[in-house]
């Protein structure tokens, strides 16, 4: 039995356990081995990346080492038209890519969490003015606001993660709510309450396992998100000139017309990346799917 | 086994532990934009309810689905807020209780839940199912396991120690009804209210479970309300039945009173209808109309009258009273003095 | 006696779950007289709906009919290919599903519902559904008025009427109704309950009333058929089996069931224990252990359907003991299993 596993166990398996990661779809599994990959990527960045991302790299006649084809002076992915190390800056992309996904979709989950509990549990006036809040983040164009904030603010790879956690908790917090009010009118709710359990206690014990899964699931969807966001945002210029990004990579090569220097393995690896972690993220996101629905029968 | 004659505590001398006052529910119906069109409609789901449980007394609660009767019961837990009346638990008043006060409340009245597999969390053992009231009224941790084993034997769970690490996917529906009573008689409560505990479970179990009822009633002298559609199981467990029909109540006496000779119409509906399991019955058609009764609009006077076969002027415009006939109380003009008896 | 409208011999319905199967029906052979009520009766699990559903053969996506026969007017619906069978559900068996309150289609009004039946399937056309659809209404007691109303504008027991009114409406010769009065108040449920019994005399077709509830059969059944644990324990006319019943399971129910007219001090007797899991049912009789008569033999021997009485058959040991068995039944020691 699964549950006497959980009861029996220490506390770091049981966290885990709780995650519910779902291990038995293929894909999911597909998905977090690409997320394993990258973040060991990240991790090590400085002893897998051959140079410093932002160095301008000279060759042995100390020409500048630009727009070197891959291989050619042992440069993995060749270099920029700036003389900087693509491979280098792709193993270090990496970092910052999960860096804003994993904090963007921490906010996210953390904050749409605890509004959905809040206002699922407690409903009323307090349910009022947090669905009302929701309704005007709903209202929100995402883009456009990250854009601003971006020129209000210093340009910063933390806007996105800023504007992430101010605008996307609604999604999240619309769907923990609804499953908190059905949780609410389970039986054993009442039950906690006849027993004497006290609100938090009641939150804490019966109702916040049973959403895990689901601000896992918003969690994952706002990984893909934030790091689509932040290259759309780099791409646009809008980016943190001082951390080196795949959307600022790409930006880059789009500046120094790559396409027309047929310079492919400058754009089409950071491109690569984002496809696939972002992808990754929706294929964790199904397997979760289907754990909480799993009647969709996919 | 103690019938329901051999009850230790003579329920007629001893005072009231529950005195339910003129007590409703009212639920408003639509949102805010149909309250300002003015459509919105209140349902009543109780509606001035009064009647005192004395200690030691068995009452059951009868009436059909949207009665009012399982709101009663949890307005009677404070599950739920009264929109008007009051209730008074042995001296004080419920509808007021707060936090510490409505924590020893808890610990003395309690509930015993209708469907057993939805009133245990899943991903509880019953070790821990039963552990959170101990929890809540401070018992120390090296207690807790014999008054859990102790609840468990109450209910006569054979072997209590084996059910401690299971998960309420391994019992059956009886078992599990049986943790779930435990639960609510762990902390020696002195009130219990049984909302339909074996309607969810198979004909040749519920036995088991009703008989540990009575004789854990009568063993601690519980005073406790029993909510049922079913007069037969009522009649099982409760020497006193109050019969509610949308939000109010009809009648109230004893049992076998109501069961020999019921007096309200909607009551002689009701008992000629329950089904009994013998060959030769009577198929004669119901005293009663067709229809169904609507919370939403209830007719005005008696509520039961559109659907009363002895209806006659007064029922449309006045709202009958609960009044003294013989052993019980009828809300009925057909037995106000005043109008002649039927 | 005529020959019955529905034969059922030696039925097997098994369902594949996880990588083996259980036999949710293992061996079912009753038969269906015509123009009667007949009771299904069982806990849950016993297999009564499978049984019901097995007939209009549509069962779950995991179930399979795995052997047996059901004659219905001479051919055996369970070896007929499916459009061959398609044709005849609706128009000749008709089936009222559990809940039946929530199989309307909330979408349509009841009257588009009863016209798609009968003008899809009946081929009637526009007037005459229209005609056939007021009268079926007022068969079951419905103003005609109340034909444009979608199915959340009726009570429980009128929804339960709408859907009765469905069943009928290309003149069936055998309604199936799983649990039609469950989900009601006793008083809506006696007026359904009274409703079908006019109908079905009125019609003069034959009924398959799947209830867990005995005194539901006591009320409106002819004959019954006893299930437990996938198998049949007894079979009879409905009066024969509820108050001579031949089998220790029947006997134990009768105890367990509380009766409004009887004396007021009785007391309840429980059958102690749970039915088998069906994964792996005990090898004997699958009633002996919670059995307090069951024989060494029980435990071994699988007991095969025996007629003991006219028409009333029963599938247990010591069922020629069981004048004695009954005396011995009521009194609640018997059922005390020793600590």
């Amino acid at each position: 039995m699964p549950e006497l596993a959980i009861a029996r166990s220490g506390l770091p398996t049981r966290l885990f356990r709780s995650l519910r990661l779902p291990l038995n779809d293929r894909f999911a599994v597909f998905g977090l081995l690409i997320y394993l990959v990258f973040v060991v990527t990240a991790l090590f960045a400085d002893q897998i990346a051959p140079y410093d991302p932002t160095e301008i790299l000279y060759t042995e006649d100390y020409d500048l080492a630009a727009d070197m084809r891959p291989g050619q002076e042992g440069f993995i992915l060749g270099t920029t038209s700036l003389g900087r190390d693509v491979f280098s800056q792709l193993v270090y992309g990496t970092r910052s890519a999960l860096l804003i996904g994993v904090t963007a979709a921490f906010m996210v989950a953390l904050i749409g969490s605890l509004v959905g509990l809040v206002s699922g549990y407690f409903g009323g006036w307090t349910d009022a003015v947090l669905m009302r809040l929701a309704d005007i983040a709903f209202g929100i164009p995402f883009l456009p606001f990250v854009i601003v904030l971006a020129a209000f603010l210093e340009p910063s790879i933390w806007n996105v993660v800023l504007a992430m956690a101010l605008v996307l908790w609604r999604d999240t917090a619309r769907v923990i709510r609804s499953q908190v009010l059905t949780l609410r009118s389970r039986g054993y709710v009442d039950a906690a309450r006849v027993a004497g359990s006290s609100d938090a206690k009641i939150i804490l014990r019966h109702i916040a396992p049973n959403i895990l899964p689901l601000s896992f699931l918003y969690g994952s969807i706002a990984i893909g998100w934030a790091i689509l966001t932040e290259a759309s945002i780099s791409f646009l210029g809008f980016g943190d000139p001082e951390s080196i990004s795949w959307g600022y990579m790409l930006q880059d090569a789009f500046a120094s017309q790559a396409l027309a220097k047929q310079a492919y393995y400058w754009f089409v690896p950071p491109g690569l990346c984002i496809i696939l972690v972002v992808s990754a993220g929706f294929f964790i996101t199904r397997g979760y799917e289907n754990i909480l629905f799993p009647k969709l029968g996919r | 086994m103690a019938g329901a004659g051999m009850r230790p505590i003579d329920p007629i001398a001893s005072e009231p532990l529950v005195s339910i006052r003129d007590v409703q529910l009212h639920y408003r119906m639509g949102g805010i934009f149909s309250a300002m069109r003015g459509r919105s409609s209140v349902v009543k789901a109780v509606d001035g309810v009064s009647f005192e449980i004395r200690r030691g007394e068995s009452v059951g609660l009868l009436g059909e689905s949207g009665c009012g009767k399982t709101s009663m019961g949890r307005l009677l837990l404070k599950l739920e807020e009264a929109t008007g009346g009051e209730i008074v638990f042995a001296g004080e008043p419920v509808t007021a209780l707060k936090r510490a006060a409505l924590k020893r409340y808890r610990a003395r009245a309690q509930l015993i839940f209708q469907n057993p597999f939805d009133a245990v969390n899943p991903r509880f053992s019953i070790r821990a199912a039963l552990s959170e009231p101990l929890e809540n009224a401070g018992i120390p941790a090296a207690e807790r396991e014999g008054r859990i084993v102790k609840a468990l034997e109450l209910v006569r769970l054979p072997q209590p120690q084996q059910f401690l690490d299971r998960y309420p996917h391994q019992l059956s529906g009886g078992q599990l009804q049986r943790v779930v009573m435990a639960r609510a008689l762990i902390l020696e409560p002195d009130f219990v209210v049984a909302d339909e505990p074996v309607s969810m479970l198979d004909v040749s179990v519920r036995a088991g479970v009703l008989n540990v009822f009575r004789d854990v009633r009568d063993r601690l002298g519980l005073t406790a309300i029993y909510i049922s559609h079913d007069l037969a199981l009522v009649r099982y467990v409760c020497e006193r039945t109050i019969v509610m029909y949308l939000g109010k109540v009809m009648e109230d006496g004893p049992t076998e009173d109501i069961v020999r000779e019921p007096l309200h119409p909607y009551t002689q509906a009701l008992v000629a209808a329950v089904p009994v399991p013998q060959p030769d019955q009577s198929h004669d058609p119901l005293p009663i109309g067709r229809g169904a009764p609507d919370p939403r609009n209830p007719p005005s006077g008696c509520v039961f009258r559109d659907r009363c076969p002895y209806a006659f002027e007064r029922c449309p415009v006045e709202v009958p009273r609960l009044r003294q006939v013989g052993t019980r109380k009828v809300a009925c003009h057909l037995f106000d003095d005043t109008t002649g008896k039927q | 006696m005529t020959e019955p409208l529905l034969s059922v011999r030696n039925l097997k319905v098994s369902y594949a779950v996880g990588g083996g199967s259980v036999d949710a029906v293992d061996g079912a052979s009753f038969d269906v007289p015509r123009g009667s009520i007949l009771g299904l009766v069982g806990e849950s699990g016993c297999g009564k709906t499978t049984v019901a559903r097995a007939i209009t053969r549509v069962i779950a996506d995991n179930a399979r009919i795995t052997g047996g026969e059901m004659i219905f007017e001479g051919t055996d619906i369970a070896a007929i290919p499916e459009r061959q069978m398609n044709a005849l559900r609706w128009r000749d068996i008709a089936f009222i599903p559990q809940s039946a309150m929530n199989s309307l289609d909330p979408v349509y009004t009841v009257e588009s519902q009863l016209h798609e039946v009968l003008r899809r399937r009946g081929g009637m056309d526009r007037r005459a559904a229209q005609a056939r659809a007021e009268e079926l209404f007022e068969m079951v007691g419905i103003e005609k008025s109340r034909l444009r109303d979608y199915p959340h504008q009726f009570s429980g027991g009128m929804r339960q009427r709408v859907a009765i009114a469905l069943a009928l409406a290309l003149n069936p010769k055998l309604v199936i109704a799983d649990e039609p009065v469950t989900a009601l108040d006793v008083i809506v449920q006696r007026q359904i309950l009274d409703q079908l019994r006019e109908l079905q005399a009125m019609l003069g077709i034959s009924v398959i009333l799947v209830t867990h509830d005995i005194s539901v059969v006591a009320y409106v059944c002819d004959r019954t058929v006893v299930m437990y644990a996938g198998r049949i324990a007894e079979e009879g006319p409905m009066e024969a089996v509820l108050t001579r019943p031949m089998h220790p399971y029947t006997m134990g129910l009768r105890n367990a069931f509380p009766d409004l007219k009887g004396a007021a001090s009785g007391t309840l007797t429980p059958i102690e224990g749970a039915p088998p899991n069906l994964a792996s049912p005990p090898p004997g009789c699958r009633f002996a252990p919670r059995c307090p008569f069951a024989l060494e033999v029980c435990t071994r021997a699988q007991p095969p359907l025996r007629e003991l009485a006219s028409g009333h058959r029963v599938a247990c040991h010591r069922a020629d003991e069981a004048p004695v068995l009954r005396e011995l039944a009521v009194r609640t020691e018997t059922w005390l299993v020793p600590a």
